[in-house]
């Protein structure tokens, strides 16, 4: 074994990094009221870390094969982590208010961590490795608001369909490596064929990570525990997590299963249109704002994974990059605006009680409309541009003559008829906002300095990743 | 000199930003009156510019383009380029936009909100007429959609909920088929670039891919352009909308339809017109008739004004899909006129609507007596409405019915005729709303105290029925410039299709 490998997992040594000098700060010094260092702390160590993963490392393999790296990964690992950045910015009053600040920064980051290995895993191993690691801390997360009953709940189901969806997933493996004798990605890729055996191994990996997207019909859990968790730790849950699945599974299926196309196509097919259908069908009808927000992110997963259904992996691989780093400025965005109205109005959630919201906090009413805007696909907001590309990356190589390039398209149609509800539904917060009256709309406040950081933050990419073609070209030209 | 076109997107991003900042009724309306007069100045030299050009022998398809290459590994480019039919209707985006401006002069609540997503609605419009790649006219597109909701919901009347969320869905569903058009179109033309130009001089699709892309573009746009069945969003959102918006909607909003049926769908696609022309044929004709006889039955002002733009928008989906010369000309008119005549008219109902109280026909009589300048105004754009020589409408349709009965087919000539009674029913319903609440006895006695027009009102009025009777009196002016640009047009849809729309 080759130590100096270690040196070249730039990434993951940065977040051990992170950890351990969080970990030492946190039990070096007093945890007491005065103790407002910390969170700008683990930001700046965070948003160094988003450089980091920036720097170029090019495609190695370390120790034997078990750990790739590759442009692709680098860029969504910098995604995720700006994501994360945000995250970590946008929650210090609450988690200050929790009384374990440090810990959470530190489950945070090790989620982070698990989810960095499961992305540059060369070893199913070493995939399942970093989803457990990615798994166990996010539970932990999910139950943080340990003395509300909804967070324990939402955390005993986050814990219970993990591991469910792990045993299948294992058992998924299992049949690969009955198959095969190996458990390497680029061993499996040079022997693939499509027996009944690896069909099946196919569909139990599919449906184990299907639950992490929380893809229908594997997504029962996610309206309890995305209501139930902290909203911070919702905002988590639904950008950094699902990111990190969704991009796995697009690489895993294009890298391993690449001769089976055909077969997993047809599968992702299904799939997609049921999620983005029937997810979009529950969100018209919620009316608490996490749980409208859980739907609309399986819908959104939806999307995400439309960008498989094209058969070229550039193409594919920057779309869904791209889509995946606008969704998460767009939807922190919209999970900080749902904190802070959480926390100066004593956990008010419901779309009701956002009537009349324009007349009494105009700014973050306007920042809410964007953010909704860019969620449902409107120019000039950056959503329109990575839901454009999306779209083109489905049908991209897709011959409208065969029956696969036909249903392609049918499937790229359903999906953007499904842009028109989702409209509808991220219309009808704009609609409470700015156009319902009410006698009593909830109280002018003032948003800590941290919000408004981490909305600066989310507008700027809302209203410029769009536009400026560059952040695109950048991803583009990367992977 | 290429980069004269961006002014149009980059001055309504600037009048964003001011409007941003201002900090009073009277800074917000400064920020307007200069921004929409820029625009206006801006038109009107670029009409000028273009016609210099003409005349000095410049020839290409497109003057003042530019490209910049925007997503490079998609292709896609921010292209500008005007030819005639472009600049008529940047002309009239800016004359809207300036007359819309006074309209809402006295408009409460929240002026600085109300003129922001106004403004970018603009610049949505005008983004769409100087655009010449696909993706960019797109993202114009939806910038133009998206600012009604808010427009019609929050500052609108009557059940403006209902109305503007559904005049949103419909729009975005047609925008749907849109996006799976252009994507159509950009990948079995070769996937090498989105520019219309380009794509049009290349003619790499083959038909039976035609056949499949070209309805989803013609509907996509259609829904815009009132295409029956797909008009319906149009009736509810018109009589919801504050009178500004129903101005800038029925004026230049649903001329994107007309506008994007030709240049994408009809220019890029022109061998399906062998096999669709028909069915939109049917459907136009009875958007044609079917919007005049429904506007005989209304009650509502509005109402009446909407189904009548049903109608006159549907002339111009007919004389498009009749693929004449003179009709396509034709059409590109009838989208000058009615814009410029429906803006008139929109704007008199919400004038008249603001001092009586009620835009129901039943309850309003005898307005000649009390309030004379609107209710001459009135008249006008009622009469320039059913096609009175000397107004626009006139000159639009008489080219328009030409040009389709130049259409030598059996089936072509019986809907002309089938069409041409729209002329008819539309002297009807105008002709009995005018006698009714402008000449009969004043029904209540509130209507005594109503004070006619103010300054504002009357800038705005006597600028149209200036640019409504300038249109119908010299007519050729714009005539050869629409022409001058339709000619290209036809003859490459003619190159493809030769026996369809010819003597």
């Amino acid at each position: 074994m080759n130590y100096s490998d270690f040196f070249k997992m730039i990434p993951e040594a940065s977040l051990i990094a992170i950890l351990i000098v969080l970990f030492v700060a946190d039990f070096a010094t007093a945890k007491t009221e005065e103790r407002k260092w910390f969170n700008p702390l683990a930001s700046v160590l965070l948003l160094l870390n988003t450089f980091v993963c920036l720097y170029p490392m090019g495609t190695q393999n370390l120790f034997g094969g078990m750990y790739e790296t590759t442009p692709a990964v680098d860029v969504m690992k910098a995604i995720l982590s700006m994501g994360t950045f945000i995250v970590v910015v946008q929650s210090r009053v609450w988690a200050a208010k929790s009384g374990k600040e440090a810990e959470f920064y530190m489950l945070i980051v090790s989620t982070l961590l698990g989810m960095f290995t499961m992305m540059s895993a060369g070893n199913f191993l070493m995939f399942f490795l970093g989803l457990e690691m990615a798994s166990v801390p996010l539970a932990c997360t999910v139950a943080f608001d340990m003395y509300r009953k909804n967070s324990a709940e939402g955390a005993a189901k986050f814990i219970l369909t993990a591991t469910f969806s792990s045993g299948v997933m294992l058992y998924g493996i299992s049949f690969l490596y009955g198959q095969f004798g190996t458990l390497y990605f680029a061993d499996i890729a040079t022997k693939m064929q499509a027996t009944p055996l690896v069909i099946m191994g196919l569909v139990f990996f599919f449906s184990g990570l299907g639950f992490k997207i929380s893809l229908v019909p594997f997504h029962f859990w996610t309206a309890d525990t995305y209501q139930g968790a902290p909203t911070t730790v919702t905002g988590y849950l639904s950008v950094i997590s699902k990111g990190a699945a969704a991009f796995t599974l697009l690489s895993i299926l294009f890298h391993v299963f690449g001769d089976m196309m055909e077969y997993w196509h047809v599968l992702l097919m299904i799939v997609v249109v049921l999620s983005i259908t029937i997810a979009n069908l529950f969100a018209v009808r919620q009316n608490e704002l996490k749980r409208f927000m859980a739907f609309s992110s399986i819908s959104q997963a939806g999307y995400i994974m439309l960008a498989a259904i094209g058969n070229n992996w550039a193409n594919s691989v920057a779309a869904l990059s791209y889509y995946v780093l606008i969704y998460v400025v767009a939807n922190m965005a919209v999970f900080t605006i749902i904190s802070v109205v959480e926390q100066n109005n004593g956990g008010k959630t419901n779309i009701d009680d956002y009537n009349g919201f324009y007349q009494t906090n105009p700014r973050l009413s306007f920042l809410m409309t964007l953010a909704m805007f860019s969620l449902g696909g409107i120019p000039p907001f950056a959503g329109m541009f990575s839901k454009f590309f999306i779209f083109m990356s489905g049908v991209n190589g897709a011959d409208i003559n065969t029956t696969m390039g036909a249903w392609a398209y049918g499937v790229v149609f359903i999906a953007l008829l499904n842009t028109v509800i989702s409209l509808y539904y991220y219309l009808k917060i704009v609609k409470a906002m700015y156009i319902v009256r009410t006698d009593n709309p909830l109280p002018t406040f003032k948003s800590d300095c941290n919000t408004k950081f981490a909305l600066a933050i989310c507008m700027a990419g809302i209203l410029l990743f769009g536009v400026c073609s560059f952040v695109y070209e950048w991803i583009a030209a990367a992977v | 000199m290429s980069w004269i076109l961006t002014v149009f997107v980059i001055i309504p991003a600037l009048m964003l930003f001011a409007l941003w900042v201002a900090k009073n009724d009277n800074q917000v309306r400064g920020v307007m009156v200069a921004g929409s007069t820029a625009l206006l100045i801006g038109a009107i030299w670029l009409t000028v510019y273009f016609v210099q050009q003409r005349n000095a022998g410049n020839h290409d398809a497109m003057l003042l383009t530019n490209s910049v290459m925007w997503f490079k590994p998609l292709n896609i480019a921010f292209s500008v380029g005007v030819d005639g039919i472009s600049v008529v209707m940047i002309l009239l985006s800016a004359i809207i936009v300036f007359t819309g401006t006074f309209a809402s002069w006295q408009l409460e609540p929240m002026k600085k909100e109300y003129f922001l997503w106004f403004v970018l609605l603009s610049s949505g419009v005008f983004g769409f007429f100087i655009s010449t790649d696909m993706f960019t006219m797109f993202m114009f597109y939806e910038v133009a959609l998206i600012p009604m909701y808010l427009l019609i919901g929050v500052w609108g009347t009557g059940p403006k909920e209902y109305s503007a969320m559904k005049l949103t869905l419909m729009l975005m569903g047609g925008s749907a088929l849109l996006v799976l058009g252009i994507l159509g179109i950009y990948y079995f033309s070769g996937a090498t670039t989105m520019d219309v130009m380009e794509l049009a001089r290349m003619h790499a699709m083959p038909k039976n891919i035609q056949n499949i892309f070209f309805p989803l573009v013609f509907i996509g746009f259609g829904v815009l352009g009132a295409l029956f069945p797909f008009h319906t969003w149009s009736p509810d959102g018109h009589a919801s909308a504050p009178t500004a918006v129903s101005m800038l909607h029925a004026g230049v909003l649903m001329k994107l339809g007309g506008y994007g049926c030709l240049r994408i769908a009809m220019f890029l696609m022109p061998d399906a017109l062998e096999m669709w022309a028909p069915v939109f044929l049917v459907l136009t004709t009875i958007s044609v008739v079917y919007g005049a006889l429904s506007a005989c039955v209304q009650t509502d002002l509005k109402y009446i004004n909407a189904y009548s733009s049903v109608s006159h928008c549907g002339m111009v989906l007919f004389a498009l899909v009749m693929t004449t010369q003179t009709a396509i000309t034709g059409a590109i008119l009838q989208m000058l006129s009615h814009g410029l005549m429906t803006a008139l008219f929109f704007a008199c109902i919400g004038m008249i609507y603001h001092r009586a109280g009620t835009r129901d026909v039943r309850y309003l009589g005898g307005l000649m007596k009390v309030i004379p300048f609107l209710a001459v105004s009135y008249v006008v754009a009622g009469l320039a409405n059913l096609g009175l020589p000397g107004f626009s409408g006139f000159v639009a349709e008489m080219t328009i019915f030409v040009g389709s009965f130049e259409n030598a087919g059996t089936f072509h000539r019986v809907a002309t005729i089938i069409a041409c009674t729209a002329i008819v029913i539309t002297a009807v319903y105008i002709l009995r709303v005018v006698g009714k609440i402008l000449f009969q006895k004043i029904p209540n006695k509130k209507f005594y105290e109503l004070h006619d027009a103010t300054w504002d009102e009357r800038f705005a009025i006597g600028c149209l029925i200036f640019c409504v009777a300038g249109l119908g009196l010299c007519p050729l002016f714009f005539e050869n410039m629409i022409m001058d640009a339709v000619h290209p047009i036809f003859d490459h849809i003619f190159t493809y299709i030769p026996n369809l729309g010819n003597l």
